[in-house]
């Protein structure tokens, strides 16, 4: 009697309370799911924001013009000259669309139109090319950046004339050229294919790319081969005591240490003490590689840790030694692991502005780079730059490099996810 | 798997070896190396871009370090490791001088270039702001003359209108630059130290007690009331937009380049505006400067090269492509006469 009696109370208070309990998770899965599109919402805005800035970046307003590749001008000595004026050539064309335009300053007004890159294009394509000597052909070329933000709109025309950096009788040619069909967006290839530059309408992504593809080369060559041996080393073959453990502290440690931090140790030994050239990939790689060494040995021992202890106890039953084990067994069970690791390791320094600052590669480079001594700049670090630019036209162009910057992180990570789904081993 | 990993170790290790080695070796540099200030950071990659185009030489590489980390820089020695021009928005000092005689660096050619205008602006939403550099003073001074017994105590204005019934009644916000950045020097040197000195109180304390004098005038309140909004001059362009009330402090290239946006405000009674810049007449603007190590010149190709560019009238001229760019020029006596000394390598 008794114990049914409690028997019941304690039912009774079970199921009293389910109702409350189960409120309790209902309550808990909507905060979890407020929390997660809280996130989601601004990573959102993030990326909208950025697509709507940026993507128009990746077209340039170009100008049609006939140009007259003359044999006097260009010439005259039979051979293509070099040297010859260009940009005359360039200005002529685009006077004889606009022949009444007879003052000086107007005229001014009117090259200014163009691109200063203009001649150099011309300039190109009649030494790619001499048979064009003699022949009139129409050519499109960039126009400057002042045009291509009134047809972006990102220039307000209802303002007064002193007010905006196109006056009233560019905006006139500018209508003029666009109802001729002389006006026209076109793919922007000098965003790709050119270094910085201090007009908008050349400067390019290409060195700060070309920078950063040397530095991950110098980082991936030295952080992997030591990060990996030092978590075999480790794991496998160190004593356990109390030195062990104290490095292994201090390597979690050094994962977390402020970037800036390496910068400074990288500007004191590579460049200061061992006098390498300051600017460089190999150096920023030497200090990306410092960075990154950290993540590699912590994601090497958990891939080493991971793999089961009787694969190991069945080789070492067979007689092999712990050398054999380790090379012919373990590693190549936790490669995918290791791999995984030094990507997500690699995607970190690419996205790092920090260090490279105190060793000289936030400047204006134009050459591109081409060994890892060259004076080179990263691809956030272009980022920063343009940023800083007083020119409107640096500002989609600043969002268009971080959507290139994102595309690689992307394109990483996913290379990571892909080389665990293929290779992951399960036991 | 034993043979590929040890060989990856080794080729990984002999490529960055190699490299490094290579690195020690190369004994000359092709490109010239200039260090220095963001002010005119602007303006000398643009004639360093125009040089490597219409030139055989390669492109000058330009870092921005700030004038002091530049000259620093600069300093530390002759050799292809070493800058050959540090550009500055304030003059050498005494000390760096001495700094680069003791490296053996004792002929420094000074290059002045033109002026920079420093700009007090808010948004075009709301009404144009008159001041006078006295008025800034009390306004972001850190310690005031209190207006009962003119005594120095800590700030105590917080609307515009309290320094002056004239001002509106607005609160006191400006975004500035850090105090690494030379603007902010400029600006205290300037406008802070200017306007400090119309106080009768303050400025007997110039002959007096000269420490206390300079940091009661250089020293900004850190109440809130000024905001220190970092290096980038777009970002407090794109801050005063969102924020009518507040004012920002800049370059004058940013003030041209958005001058549908914002407006600046007149500095005891004048206007910033590119001609009261160039005559002198706008009180806060500080000439540029760029510094070249004469034992260089015949070191690196292209360096002697690289200042008749800057120096030329296309580039520092009333008409030349730096002024489309906002830099001020001297009038045109002045660069005649600093272009000569220019050529003719006179050291400082």
């Amino acid at each position: 009697m008794m114990n049914s009696n409690l028997g019941q109370t304690t039912r009774h208070r079970v199921e009293a309370s389910l109702k409350r309990r189960y409120a309790k998770e209902r309550r808990f899965k909507a905060a979890g799911i407020a929390a997660t599109f809280t996130g989601l919402a601004f990573l959102a805005i993030f990326f909208v924001n950025l697509v709507s800035q940026g993507t128009s970046a990746f077209q340039q307003t170009m100008i049609s013009l006939e140009i007259n590749f003359d044999r006097t001008a260009l010439a005259p000595d039979g051979d293509v000259d070099p040297n010859a004026d260009y940009e005359a050539v360039v200005r002529d064309s685009l006077r004889s669309l606009f022949p009444d335009v007879t003052d000086r300053r107007e005229r001014r007004q009117l090259s200014s139109l163009l691109s200063v890159s203009a001649s150099y294009d011309v300039k190109d394509m009649l030494a790619a090319d001499p048979t064009l000597l003699g022949s009139t052909q129409t050519v499109w070329l960039s126009a400057s950046a002042n045009v291509d933000m009134v047809i972006k709109g990102n220039i307000n025309r209802d303002v007064p004339q002193d007010l905006r950096t196109v006056s009233d009788l560019q905006l006139l040619w500018i209508d003029e050229l666009l109802a001729a069909g002389r006006l026209e967006k076109k793919f922007n290839t000098a965003l790709f294919t050119n270094g910085d530059s201090r007009e908008p309408e050349l400067a390019g992504i290409r060195g700060a790319l070309m920078g950063t593809f040397y530095m991950l080369l110098v980082t991936i060559a030295l952080a992997f081969p030591l990060g990996v041996a030092a978590a075999i080393y480790l794991e496998e073959f160190a004593p356990r005591n109390r030195w062990s453990d104290l490095i292994e502290v201090n390597i979690n440690n050094l994962a977390a240490v402020p970037s800036i931090v390496f910068g400074l140790l990288g500007l004191a030994v590579f460049i200061n003490w061992m006098s390498l050239p300051r600017s460089a990939p190999l150096v920023g790689g030497l200090v990306l590689s410092l960075l990154t060494l950290p993540v590699i040995i912590i994601a090497s021992r958990a891939a080493i840790q991971a793999v089961p202890p009787s694969i190991k106890e069945a080789a070492f039953g067979l007689g092999a030694s712990r050398m054999q084990v380790v090379f012919h067994h373990v590693l190549p069970l936790a490669m995918p692991g290791m791999l995984t690791g030094a990507i997500i390791g690699m995607a970190r320094s690419l996205g790092e502005t920090a260090p490279l600052l105190m060793i000289g590669m936030v400047a204006f480079i134009v050459d591109v780079p081409g060994s890892v001594t060259d004076p080179a700049t990263a691809l956030p670090v272009q980022i920063y730059l343009w940023a800083d630019s007083p020119e409107r036209a640096f500002a989609e162009r600043t969002s268009a490099a971080i959507i290139v910057l994102l595309a690689f992180l992307l394109l990483m990570n996913l290379a990571a996810v892909l080389m665990r789904k293929r290779f992951e081993k399960r036991w | 798997m034993k043979k590929s990993i040890s060989t990856i170790a080794l080729l990984g290790m002999a490529l960055v070896f190699g490299l490094s080695s290579t690195a020690n070796a190369q004994s000359g540099r092709d490109y010239i190396y200039i260090v220095g200030s963001s002010t005119v950071y602007p303006f000398a990659t643009v004639v360093a871009e125009r040089f490597g185009r219409g030139t055989g030489f390669k492109t000058p590489k330009v870092e921005s370090t700030g004038s002091g980390g530049g000259l620093k820089l600069f300093c530390d020695g002759i050799g292809v490791n070493f800058p050959d021009i540090a550009n500055a928005s304030r003059a050498i000092k005494q000390s760096e001088i001495d700094n680069c005689a003791a490296k053996g660096i004792d002929e420094i050619v000074e290059v002045k270039i033109g002026y920079d205008g420093i700009v007090i602006a808010n948004s075009k939403k709301s009404a144009l702001m008159h001041l006078t550099r006295k008025e800034l003073f009390l306004a972001l001074a850190k310690n005031v003359p209190s207006a009962k017994d003119g005594e120095l105590r800590p700030n105590p204005y917080k609307l515009w209108s309290e320094i002056d019934p004239s001002l509106p009644a607005t609160r006191i916000e400006v975004l500035g630059p850090p105090p690494t950045s030379g603007t902010r020097d400029a600006f205290v040197e300037l406008a802070m130290d200017g306007g400090c000195q119309e106080i009768p109180s303050i400025k007997v304390l110039k002959s007096s007690n000269e420490a206390l004098f300079k940091a009661t005038c250089q020293t900004l309140r850190e109440d809130g009331a000024f905001i220190e909004a970092g290096e980038n001059d777009n970002l407090i362009v794109q801050k005063l937009e969102a924020n009518p009330a507040a004012l920002g402090i800049f370059g004058f290239s940013y003030l041209d380049q958005n001058m549908e946006k914002i407006q600046g405000a007149s500095i005891d009674g004048v206007e910033p505006s590119f001609d009261a810049i160039a005559d002198g007449s706008y009180p806060v603007s500080r000439p540029l400067f760029f510094y070249v190590k004469k034992a260089h010149v015949d070191l690196i190709p292209g360096l002697r090269e690289y200042i008749n560019e800057f120096t030329s009238e296309k580039a520092w001229g009333d008409e030349g492509y730096l002024s489309d760019r906002g830099l001020i020029p001297m009038p045109a006596t002045e660069r005649k006469s600093v272009g000569a000394a220019v050529r003719s390598l006179s050291p400082i």
